[in-house]
């Protein structure tokens, strides 16, 4: 019997894509995170519970899980702000396939950020002189805005348009791209906005705007891709791109 | 939808935006003022105006659904990508035909 003073009842997705959800109780612990109640079930009650997590702190963007239905980060996430009448069920990110209980495949979602050219394309070598940048500038502010991305998933899980067009980029690769569009450092713009430009890049967002609902940076990459839409809008009409 | 198609399907959206309020106005000034069909063929037939405002109207529209309802078909049905596009060229020439031939339909003497 479940003491709902002292014990959550937690539904936690065990197997790969075949498996199925098992309940747990775990004892209520004071300022528990999501990311505790994993751990305590891994430590006393099965020891082949297979999760992610590194940090624990919120830096390293391992341990995404989906939350009574919704994305979230579960090493901040606080038990006593998601549980609903002291139940939890916790399974892997959606919209990737499952390795295992709570771990998610990231794979495609890093094969997308490659697709976007999200790595940085220096224009100097490391013999010519740093470039000095103005942090007031608009390009610079845009680029603030989109660059603490930690990687972890959770747009891309909450976004509707990755689970209907398996070739859409994702939230998080188009705002990667977008804080390397604005970046005067780099040299790769062209390739990047072709990139982006093509089928399933930044114009097949539909802008429903669950990726800024659920980022746990509070970063807002709708807009990230609405300015990318801007951009490889003008490049193709002044003939700069040809996706 | 990449940026060709985005640009298209937003043109087309910008072009019928007034078009679509003309229309409206017309229909709302016929009714108003009790037109009946002859008196409306009588207007409309042989009237290179109103055959060009229908023209563009019946083929942006063309133009956009077909992009739009590629774009459905797409996320929406099991079809490929490829599939998707030749459905919804087809629907859009459908679409096209018929309008064309409504549009014939009122304006040629």
């Amino acid at each position: 019997m479940l003491d709902p003073q002292s014990e959550l009842s937690v539904t936690l997705w065990r197997g790969a894509e075949d498996g199925a959800y098992q309940t747990y109780q775990v004892p209520i612990r004071e300022n528990q995170t999501i990311l505790d109640v994993v751990s305590w079930v891994q430590r006393n009650l099965d020891p082949t519970l297979s999760y992610r997590f590194a940090c624990r702190v919120g830096m390293c963007g391992s341990c995404a899980m989906t939350v009574n239905g919704r994305p979230r980060w579960t090493c901040r996430t606080h038990v006593s702000k998601v549980a609903n009448d002291g139940r939890l069920e916790i399974g892997p990110l959606e919209n990737l396939p499952i390795i295992k209980d709570l771990a998610a495949d990231m794979r495609s979602f890093f094969e997308k950020w490659q697709q976007a050219k999200g790595v940085f394309t220096p224009s100097r070598t490391r013999d010519d002189t740093i470039e000095a940048i103005k942090p007031d500038t608009p390009a610079r502010v845009a680029v603030d805005e989109a660059i603490e991305c930690i990687n972890c998933g959770v747009c891309y899980a909450a976004c509707d348009t990755v689970r209907w067009n398996p070739d859409y980029l994702g939230p998080a690769a188009l705002n990667r791209a977008w804080s390397l569009v604005n970046d005067v450092r780099d040299a790769g713009n062209v390739e990047r906005l072709e990139a982006i430009a093509a089928d399933g890049g930044c114009h097949a967002c539909h802008s429903h705007q669950s990726c800024e609902q659920f980022c746990p940076q509070t970063l807002n990459p709708t807009a990230s891709i609405s300015g990318l839409k801007r951009r490889a809008t003008q490049a193709y009409l002044q003939g700069e791109i040809k996706p | 939808m990449n940026v060709r198609l985005y640009l298209w399907q937003r043109l087309t959206a910008v072009l019928m935006l007034p078009l679509i309020l003309i229309h409206l106005a017309v229909i709302f000034y016929a009714t108003s003022k009790g037109l009946k069909a002859a008196d409306i063929l009588a207007r409309t037939r042989g009237s290179i105006a109103w055959a060009s405002f229908y023209g563009v109207f019946v083929t942006a529209a063309a133009i956009h659904s077909v992009i739009g309802i590629r774009n459905i078909l797409i996320e929406w049905s099991s079809l490929s990508k490829r599939g998707a596009g030749l459905l919804a060229i087809g629907l859009g020439i459908t679409l096209l035909i018929l309008g064309v031939r409504a549009v014939a339909a009122v304006v040629l003497p």
